[in-house]
């Protein structure tokens, strides 16, 4: 992961081709000149793998935030405050679950129409719910211990409650939720390019490098290159997540 | 548990509702006029068919009005008109859920029988080499995109070793079983045409192995920690004691009591199924309700769209109170309302 971290970042100084740009004869099986061979248009495939990392990884770290903040504040509110808000965010999050998130991913982009961004906030849309009950059920235990009890009693007011005494000691969880979730949104926004909702090309999106790639289902080489990158991107985060659980599970020791 | 069902079928209703309420700001909420999401470009130009349209939808009515009339029109099963098939979106997808049904229950089996497999190999050779691979094996299952597995998978079956036969439920020149349950593989045994059973699942398994993959490592995780968790038991150390086989503990005793807490990720595994079957119907031209909303997204087909999702959310919240039952009852342990307290 941190290979590909440092790819995205320095990718452009040493590619040796452009991604959007043709570098040779199209469809050219993999050989010495181009390393994955290159696609309908003549476009280097590894060079274009290399650069969707800059892709992905961006627009993961934006939804998984987006999530965060969203889902965090409105979660911490339900917890805090109770009543009907706690009632209103978790219906919201109730419905927001019901759908099979690809499906909602779906009719929101294409409600906004297609292309990364809206894409990323259809991803949003279908991420927060799990912040909004991490961040309440948190809240909510908090709310009980003594410290927070102790600082009421003091005439400390809600605000400086909320910030100083219980949302400093939420984050870990939150943290770990976020990094098991990273592989998950690379995923979907893949699919989501996959079907023709996310990136637009030229974009060397691997999504949408996979979805050229069973246009030209004979050339093996155009979809090898991003599936690979999405595999062992996604199986880091995997890793990563499967060694956090255990860590913080004993049970699944 | 009596109270636990009934507050869980009481929540339905709304939660249906507030599945519809989203369908209703979707369809309002595109760049376009709601009624291109109604009707579709091409009927867009026709006057008189877009005033009957707007009568109908009570597009010229008060917000509140049109939601209501929206509901009414859902509820009598009109989710308007695809602009692709120009087929009534509900028919579309009675038509094609058969096809979905299949797929998706194969990939089940497949996948928790794998996942059992793996997940036992794993516990039985804890912490060794096996255990390492199984879950490795799992976790690329999970990671990996269906749409590039599945591509993959019928470069190498199908053109390379020419094993099996390429996308669709059946073969090019074949006709399509006679439509009993719209399920070909149980089509084709009632009507007793075995030939065309062998064809059927050979079209079945190469989508439905690479769709299964996709959760054997829910299945195999929850296996495994279970099985550990029962072997340590008291009742494995007597079987032991009293001489019983190694294998006889693992499958007789220890298995059997390990899949109870297995049976709660099932519909935990459903929501990854749905995921998944709707990109691999696209690689295989799979003639379900997946390839159906992923060519309505390409077209930027609204009504479609917003249909299958209407029904998606609709058959994720039966499935999940399903299970949800089904877990109470299998197991007395599980404290109800826990749960649904949250």
């Amino acid at each position: 992961m941190l290979t590909w971290v440092v790819i995205g970042l320095s990718i452009p100084l040493w590619a040796p081709y452009d991604p959007t740009m043709l570098a040779g004869p199209r469809l050219q099986p993999p050989g010495s000149e181009h390393w994955l061979g290159t696609d309908a248009l003549g476009r280097d495939v590894f060079t274009r793998t290399l650069y969707g990392v800059r892709h992905s990884l961006p627009i993961a770290a934006a939804v998984i935030f987006g999530a965060i903040v969203i889902g965090c504040t409105l979660g911490a509110i339900a917890g805090f405050v109770g009543g009907i808000a706690d009632e209103f965010v978790m219906r919201s999050v109730d419905v927001t679950q019901s759908f099979p998130p690809i499906l909602l991913a779906m009719a929101v982009t294409a409600s906004l129409g297609p292309g990364l961004g809206n894409a990323a906030i259809a991803m949003v849309i279908v991420w927060w719910p799990i912040y909004a009950r991490l961040m309440r059920a948190q809240v909510l235990g908090l709310r009980e211990r003594e410290h927070v009890e102790a600082a009421v009693a003091s005439g400390a007011g809600p605000g400086r409650v909320l910030g100083k005494h219980i949302l400093p000691l939420t984050w870990s969880p939150i943290i770990v939720n976020s990094t098991m979730d990273f592989g998950q949104v690379i995923l979907l926004a893949a699919s989501l390019s996959f079907i023709g909702l996310g990136a637009v090309p030229p974009t060397p999106e691997w999504g949408q490098m996979i979805s050229d790639g069973a246009l030209h289902f004979y050339r093996w080489w155009i979809a090898a290159g991003p599936g690979l990158a999405i595999l062992s991107i996604v199986l880091g985060f995997n890793f990563l997540g499967d060694g956090l659980r255990d860590i913080l599970d004993p049970r699944s020791k | 548990m009596r109270a636990y069902v009934t507050r869980r079928l009481l929540a339905m209703p709304f939660l249906l509702l507030g599945v519809i309420t989203v369908a209703f700001i979707l369809s309002h909420f595109t760049q376009a006029d709601p009624l291109t999401s109604i009707l579709g470009d091409r009927q867009m130009s026709n006057p008189a068919v877009v005033e009957a349209a707007r009568e109908r939808w009570g597009l010229d009515r008060p917000l509140p009005v049109q939601y209501g009339i929206y509901i009414k029109n859902l509820l009598s099963g009109d989710f308007g008109t695809s602009f692709r098939t120009r087929q009534p979106v509900a028919q579309d997808l009675l038509v094609r859920l058969p096809a979905t049904l299949e797929l998706v229950i194969a990939a089940m089996i497949l996948g928790s029988a794998v996942g059992i497999a793996l997940g036992v190999l794993a516990a039985r050779f804890q912490d060794t080499a096996i255990d390492n691979i199984a879950r490795l094996f799992a976790l690329i299952g999970a990671s990996a995109p269906v749409f590039w597995t599945g591509l993959i998978v019928l470069y190498v079956f199908t053109v390379k070793l020419g094993w099996l036969p390429g996308p669709g439920r059946v073969g090019g020149r074949d006709v399509a079983p006679e439509f009993i349950t719209g399920m070909y593989t149980l089509d084709t045994l009632i009507a007793g045409d075995f030939d065309k059973f062998g064809s059927v699942m050979a079209h079945l398994i190469l989508p439905a192995s690479v769709l299964g993959w996709t959760v054997t490592g829910i299945v195999s995780r929850m296996v495994r920690a279970s099985m550990l968790d029962v072997m340590n038991q008291e009742y494995i150390t007597a079987a032991r004691a009293k001489g019983a086989g190694e294998l006889r503990i693992l499958f007789n005793h220890a298995l059997r009591n390990a899949l109870i807490p297995t049976l709660t990720i099932l519909g935990f595994t459903f929501a990854y199924l749905i995921t998944g079957a709707i990109l691999t119907e696209a690689i295989f031209s799979w003639p379900g309700i997946g390839s159906y909303a992923v060519s309505a997204s390409r077209g930027l087909d609204q009504p479609a769209i917003i249909g299958v999702t209407i029904v998606g959310g609709a058959a994720f919240l039966i499935i999940n109170l399903l299970t949800d039952i089904a877990y109470a009852f299998v197991d007395p342990r599980v404290k109800l309302g826990a749960r649904a307290a949250t």
